[in-house]
């Protein structure tokens, strides 16, 4: 299959490329970039063009980016074991819905996967039914217990890319010492879930005013906050690459930064409810908001903006945490933690392009070209010789969050109804076009 | 003049609708206090008491408001349902409605449990009490109380006393008392009494000598047991030095204070016997008041048009 | 657009002219008591008592009554009719109730005030005094005293106004447009 995407404007700072172009793509590997030359374009012509052939496509991407198919280092696949939430399948069929041509799965299925043998069957299961690139995330400890060290050298040598007990933190600062110091053997990250869950007890949202008020036990942001100082410590005791999950407060912002300006090699990530909604979602007592860190308050939104603004936060990923529809309609207390991500992740993140918090190259960056460096993956380029996995994205288009229609199984997200702008509406994976 | 359904919290309340469900509760204390203490006002109307909580008083009073207004009423307690056999919440609900409820009056451990079953279903809600959240009637007819005693609530001095952030009680107090214009204060250890609660303009004192001072009413909340073991406060004995209404404590407040409960107390530990049975006491008539005002609110609510 | 049907006057004398029959009716005022409906009817049960208590010399006991809880259409209604005050502190078995309400219209709100009164007590009997007869009955009620009989039509609304609630006293009758009779 051959194809031509004409006209669109292609942002990939691993490239430096920031301009109107054309792509030519054949067998799945992209054949040429080249900018189109103001004569060409004033001419109407832009090199093959219009052949009605079957095996040719011409795609029109005039007015639309062309970004890098973008990568989500955090994601909850819920396959083997909670395929009533999710599936393999339909997980990365909602990944490359919104926009994504890689993720990274989350360790915390059933049976969790903390050896080679569950690794193996997630790569195959991608390979058979995944829409997408899936990498696989192995557990740190055996049944993300906290207790014992996982096979992190043999799951990585069956695929694994990086390691976390995500869901739950390493309690234990020896366990996660020893975790760190023994993941440099095989140069993989080690992602945290920073929560002292002795301080977040059975909270279920932000501690503060509202959660007093709803009656709702509260996390505080320093439960958050405590771990990430903690863990950011140990890495500077025991080396290692640590990559901080899901940043939601303004301390661990601040925390971050003056560690990363210390000399730190921590990497950090934050998901786009975190900049775009606060603890006032759960009002009402609607699950859809109820998710792990909790939704916070303005100041620290703000906060994670200029994180995200001046580096401090390195990667957008999603989180994305599908659950039944059936589990989300209960008591508050008793709903699990989750927010379906995938299908919302880009037109949230258009936002901070627009507020002019980042510009489309640093959008790109952060969800596409660190995420590929951080987890050391060949993803995430626009250049000859690369497999062909690109987005097209309409940044004008305008459209309301209808749950109902998302493609994941999980259509728990506190976005229902809102009306969002700019959308991706085609995706190139490996060669494969997805509309 | 009410608009809605449900009676879920007095957070929903306007100053204008606390005021109609306590005017309309002086009438039915009327109806309580004769001979026939029935009205067939809400007759072939049927009341589900939904409790997955245990509470014999609450419940009580809720079933004799009801059939006081000659409403069939049916007792759904947790260990006799089907709820044990892993039935949901919203599942258990639609059974009752299917059954006929006109009105649910449910208790539940959770906070926000009667808001998802307001929204799910027709008939109407009365939140009895859910988790740390609210008890919208015990906060009605605690200010009814404070009316019938004192006249008009605002100005009054009114001190909660104890565990405040565990009370559902307390926070529906506070709302209640706030928006009629008293002057509401906290006492208590520091460790029951979230910081936040200063937003909502009441005082907050740890010291109970300090904080009865020049007091019109005093409510004290039951001291739970559960809350020892978690770091909470060391010990009941402790507690009960610090901030157990005596009888030398009593007489630092104003001369004419009353006292409340909204019961069941723990006789020694807040508060001393001969307080609970004593002149300032008004804890039986909390429980009087509690039938009068739980019959206004289901009169008004059964008014409202789904 | 409304016309004026009794005067301040008007209504004075309708009120002597009753509290003389109910006293001739009765033979004297041994077994009575006076009940007024809320809101009006409570107005003219006092002003009744005051008019036998000058021609007899004696009190006459009088009490309210307030009906919304026996209404007959609480389950129809948009909202719920307003809980006022019932206080009748004397015994009423074995009296005479005179029962007072300012307009007669459908007698629904009467078969309510008796089913009320009967939750009280066990009346000797009870007659039924009232301001104005507008017609239009829907049940077989039948007034023993009457201020004034007023034929009208379902559009048209009576309306008795007192001094006691601020305006001055007169009754008048107005176009409501509403076909259905809607008592209060």
């Amino acid at each position: 299959m051959k194809i031509a995407i004409k006209g669109g404007h292609i942002i990939d700072p691993s490239q430096a490329t920031d301009w109107i172009g054309d792509i030519f793509i054949d067998n799945g590997r992209i054949k040429e970039v080249r900018k189109q030359s103001a004569t060409l374009r004033s001419l109407g012509k832009g090199g093959q063009s219009g052949r009605d052939d079957p095996g040719f496509r011409t795609i029109d991407a005039k007015g639309m980016f062309v970004l890098p198919g973008l990568i989500d280092m955090h994601v909850h696949l819920r396959e083997p074991g909670f395929e009533y939430k999710e599936t393999i399948c339909t997980g990365t069929l909602a990944a490359v819905k919104g926009g994504f041509t890689a993720v990274c799965c989350m360790p915390n299925t059933f049976p969790v996967n903390d050896n080679a043998s569950v690794t193996e069957f997630i790569k195959r299961k991608a390979s058979q039914e995944g829409h997408c690139m899936v990498f696989p995330i192995g557990a740190i400890t055996k049944s993300q217990k906290g207790i014992e060290l996982a096979e992190i050298g043999t799951m990585r040598d069956e695929g694994c890319i990086a390691f976390s007990d995500d869901g739950q933190p390493v309690m234990n600062s020896l366990i996660m010492r020893r975790a760190l110091e023994y993941s440099k053997a095989f140069n993989v990250p080690v992602i945290s879930h920073c929560e002292d869950t002795t301080l977040s007890e059975s909270g279920v949202m932000n501690e503060g005013l509202l959660s007093v008020t709803l009656g709702l036990k509260g996390i505080p942001a320093e439960s958050e906050q405590i771990m990430i100082f903690r863990d950011i410590v140990l890495a500077e005791l025991a080396g290692g690459r640590l990559h901080i999950a899901h940043v939601s407060t303004e301390g661990s912002v601040n925390l971050i930064r003056s560690m990363k300006e210390r000399g730190s090699n921590v990497t950090a990530e934050t998901c786009p409810h975190y900049f775009s909604i606060t603890e006032e979602a759960v009002k009402g007592y609607d699950t859809n908001a109820k998710v792990n860190p909790p939704l916070r308050t303005a100041r620290d939104v703000a906060a994670i903006k200029e994180g995200l603004r001046d580096g401090t936060i390195d990667v957008i990923a999603t989180d994305h945490a599908p659950h039944h529809r059936d589990e989300k309609l209960r008591e508050f207390d008793m709903a699990p933690f989750g927010i379906s991500g995938l299908e919302t992740a880009v037109s949230l993140s258009l936002s901070l392009v627009d507020e002019g918090v980042l510009t489309m190259s640093q959008l790109v960056e952060k969800m596409a070209t660190n995420p590929a460096r951080i987890m050391q993956i060949e993803q995430g380029t626009i250049k000859t010789d690369a497999e062909a996995s690109l987005v097209l994205i309409d940044r004008n288009k305008k459209y309301t969050v209808e749950a109902q229609k998302f493609v994941s199984k999980g259509k728990n997200t506190p976005f229902e109804g809102c009306i969002l702008k700019g959308k991706p509406v085609l995706t190139i994976c490996r060669g494969k076009i997805y509309e | 003049m009410l608009n809605k359904k449900d009676l879920l919290g007095i957070k929903e309340l306007s100053l204008e609708e606390i005021i109609l469900f306590l005017d309309t509760a002086a009438g039915f204390k009327d109806v309580i206090g004769r001979d026939i203490k029935k009205v067939p006002a809400l007759r072939g109307k049927t009341t589900v008491n939904l409790f997955f909580e245990p509470s014999t008083r609450t419940r009580t009073s809720f079933e004799l408001a009801a059939k006081r207004l000659s409403m069939d009423v049916i007792n759904f307690s947790v260990p006799t349902s089907s709820v044990v056999k892993g039935e949901g919440l919203i599942d258990t609900a639609l059974t009752v409605q299917a059954l006929g409820a006109d009105f649910i009056i449910i208790r539940h451990a959770s906070s926000g449990a009667p808001y998802l079953l307001a929204k799910h279903l027709k008939a109407s809600i009365i939140n009895a009490g859910d988790g740390t959240n609210e008890h919208p009637t015990q906060a009605l007819l605690d200010a009814f109380t404070i009316r019938e005693k004192k006249g008009d609530i605002k100005g009054l001095e009114i001190a909660i006393v104890g565990d405040i952030a565990h009370s559902r009680v307390a926070k529906s107090n506070i709302y209640c008392l706030t928006k009629l214009g008293a002057r509401v204060r906290l006492i208590g250890p520091p460790t029951l009494i979230p910081d936040e609660v200063k937003e909502l303009g009441v005082g907050v004192f740890h010291n109970m000598e300090e904080g009865l001072k020049n007091v019109d009413v005093l409510m004290m909340l039951r001291i739970q047991m559960e809350r020892q073991g978690k770091g909470f406060f060391p010990s009941t004995d402790e507690y009960s030095r610090n901030w157990g209404l005596t009888s030398e404590r009593l007489a630092l407040a104003g001369d004419s204070v009353i006292v409340m409960h909204p019961g069941p107390m723990n006789r020694g530990i807040e508060i001393v016997s001969e307080i609970a049975d004593g002149p300032n006491s008004v804890i039986l008539d909390q429980v009087t008041n509690g039938i009068a005002v739980r019959m206004a609110v289901m009169y008004l609510l059964s008014g409202v048009k789904r | 657009m409304s016309k004026e049907l009794m005067t301040k006057e008007d209504i004075d004398r309708a009120l002597t002219r009753m509290a003389h029959e109910i006293i001739e009716k009765n033979r004297g005022i041994g077994k009575l008591c006076l009940v007024g409906i809320q809101r009006g009817g409570v107005y003219l049960a006092r002003r009744l008592a005051s008019k036998i208590r000058m021609i007899e010399k004696k009190e006459i006991p009088v009490g309210s009554l307030d009906i919304a809880l026996y209404r007959d259409d609480l389950a129809i209604r948009k909202e719920q009719p307003v809980v006022r005050r019932t206080e009748v502190s004397f015994e009423i078995t074995n009296l005479i109730i005179i029962l007072v309400d300012d307009v007669l219209f459908t007698g629904r709100s009467i078969r309510a005030a008796m089913d009320a009164l009967m939750d009280l007590g066990r009346p000797a009997a009870i007659q039924l005094a009232v301001l104005i007869d507008r017609g239009h009955r829907e049940l077989p009620i039948k007034a023993d005293y009457v201020g004034k009989n007023i034929p009208t039509a379902l559009s048209e609304t009576v309306e008795v106004q007192l001094g006691e609630e601020g305006s001055g006293d007169r009754v008048i009758i107005k176009k409501t447009g509403d076909q259905t009779a809607d008592a209060e």
